[in-house]
């Protein structure tokens, strides 16, 4: 939009920024304003609001939706760190009500439950910037292509297992590596591929990067892991159930913040790695009944 | 502003515990900078001149704490050694925070009083066209849940103001500079508008 003073807002550029000004941080799932304050004091860059953490949505089952406005709210006034909120894929009705709080950035989120099989919403259509999960490449460029101003890997939520964040994020950087070496005529092909825009995959050839950061999720629980992924590529982490299902929750996420600031220096990682008490319980990929990252396309 | 001469490569500090440090890194090396990547104290060696980058100031007020970088700062503040801070790194930089968290640090480089996210939240962040004192053209600016200046000290050189929506519009500063240490709300390095850069590499030449 763009006011007679000559300022727009809600431009690509205002929705990237806020994204660029998130790398190097973690971002923690919270559910009150309590584990909002804990996050924050932890040094969390931004918080995301939702009703029950990925672990529990796993376990209990049933439709998981929008989180209650009041909830959000009461969060919105417990920081002043930038809050997020998840919207069901496709569901661009709760986008709308979600906008209307205010929330700092949606992400269109595939641990809730999807409301539309066929189409993610017009992110486009929004003032407000969203995130979206991709597995690879592909699947990333279709989302920057409906607006999406930041991706991040689905991993597989709730199960404090790292290694699906992991399967996506080699494949993202991977396959941007391979487009970045591709000819021109090889560049139509991995559009075709891809299932992408032609003129995404020339700004990934041309840049060796995504037109928007990427950050990494789903299954992180150590500050191990936060150094992992950040080594592999990831910009930014979201930790969702790992911090709030441990023992010492205010101790795990200052030590995930400062591993993900110093993500490359393995004697302060171990520093803060010491005497955590006991990660969440974790579950094998194998053993479970949903795949959270198999919704959305 | 003349370019740098190619046998001096002042070496500039970078804080990159959190942020956008890739951009101002990008814009410092293009003007002929040597740029040194600061997340902890002996990271500091030889370093004439400091960036701060765009980010969240409660995130790297506490990461500067944990490191040790909180003290190396303190000192370079003392030394008055030039600095830019962007944003997040203004906050950092200015005398005082008025709705900052009880242990937010300060570090009083820049005699100013700030207030974060003055515009609002995400939806209220914005772009424009914006005339800066002593830059020529304007600066394409792009401010992302911006602080502004509500107090500037009577040495402070206020570079640029922009209108404070609200019931009662009021202009507020939001390019400051005093002595050696240049401000700004809006994030020039997101933009790759170097200008504000090489006003602060002109300051170490000027040593």
């Amino acid at each position: 939009m763009t006011y007679e003073d000559g300022r727009s807002t809600g431009t690509a550029r205002v929705k990237r920024g806020l994204a660029e000004m998130l790398r190097g941080g973690v971002i923690m799932d919270v559910v009150n304003a309590e584990q909002a304050k804990l996050a924050e004091d932890a040094g969390a860059v931004a918080v995301m609001a939702l009703e029950r953490v990925p672990a529990d949505i796993r376990r209990d089952g049933g439709v998981a939706r929008m989180s209650d406005p009041a909830l959000i709210e009461g969060i919105q006034e417990a920081v002043t760190v930038p809050v997020m909120a998840k919207a069901r894929i496709g569901h661009f009705a709760e986008a709308q009500i979600l906008e209307s709080l205010r929330v700092d950035y949606i992400d269109e989120s595939e641990v809730l439950t999807p409301a539309d099989e066929a189409h993610h919403i017009d992110k486009w259509a929004f003032q407000v910037p969203f995130v979206c999960g991709a597995t690879n490449l592909g699947e990333a460029l279709r989302r920057i292509s409906e607006g999406a101003a930041m991706i991040r890997s689905k991993g597989e939520a709730g199960t404090g297992n790292v290694v699906e964040a992991v399967r996506h994020l080699r494949s993202i950087v991977g396959d941007i590596r391979k487009v970045t070496t591709a000819d021109s005529a090889e560049r139509f092909r991995w559009a075709k591929q891809l299932q992408a825009p032609i003129e995404l995959v020339e700004e990934v050839a041309a840049t060796g990067k995504l037109p928007v950061p990427l950050f990494c999720a789903g299954g992180l629980a150590t500050p191990a892991d936060a150094s992992l992924v950040m080594q592999l590529g990831a910009e930014a982490v979201f930790v969702g159930s790992g911090i709030f299902k441990s023992s010492d929750p205010a101790r795990r996420a200052t030590a995930i913040v400062e591993a993900t600031a110093h993500f490359d220096d393995p004697e302060i990682l171990a520093k803060v790695s010491k005497g955590l008490g006991e990660a969440m319980p974790g579950s094998e990929i194998s053993s479970l009944e949903v795949k959270l990252a198999e919704r959305g396309w | 502003m003349s370019p740098l001469s190619p046998l001096r490569r002042p070496r500039v500090g970078i804080v990159a515990l959190q942020g956008d440090v890739r951009e101002h890194q990008a814009i410092l090396e293009s003007l002929g900078a040597e740029v040194a990547l600061l997340r902890m104290p002996a990271d500091v060696k030889g370093v004439e001149a400091l960036v701060l980058p765009g980010g969240e100031s409660t995130t790297m007020s506490l990461l500067l704490q944990s490191s040790g970088l909180d003290e190396e700062l303190a000192r370079m503040v003392d030394d008055r050694l030039p600095m830019l801070g962007t944003c997040a790194g203004m906050i950092l930089l200015a005398r005082e925070v008025l709705d900052g968290r009880p242990d937010q640090r300060c570090f009083g480089a820049i005699d100013v009083s700030v207030r974060r996210n003055a515009f609002g939240r995400q939806l209220d962040s914005f772009e424009a066209e914006l005339s800066v004192r002593h830059m020529g053209a304007p600066m394409h600016a792009v401010f992302i849940r911006a602080p502004v200046v509500e107090r500037a000290g009577p040495g402070v050189d206020v570079m640029a103001t922009v209108d404070l929506p609200g019931d009662v519009a009021r202009s507020v500063p939001v390019v400051c500079m005093e002595g050696h240490v240049i401000v700004a709300s809006f994030h020039p390095e997101l933009a790759a508008d170097g200008r504000l850069h090489e006003l602060l590499l002109s300051k170490v030449e000027g040593d």
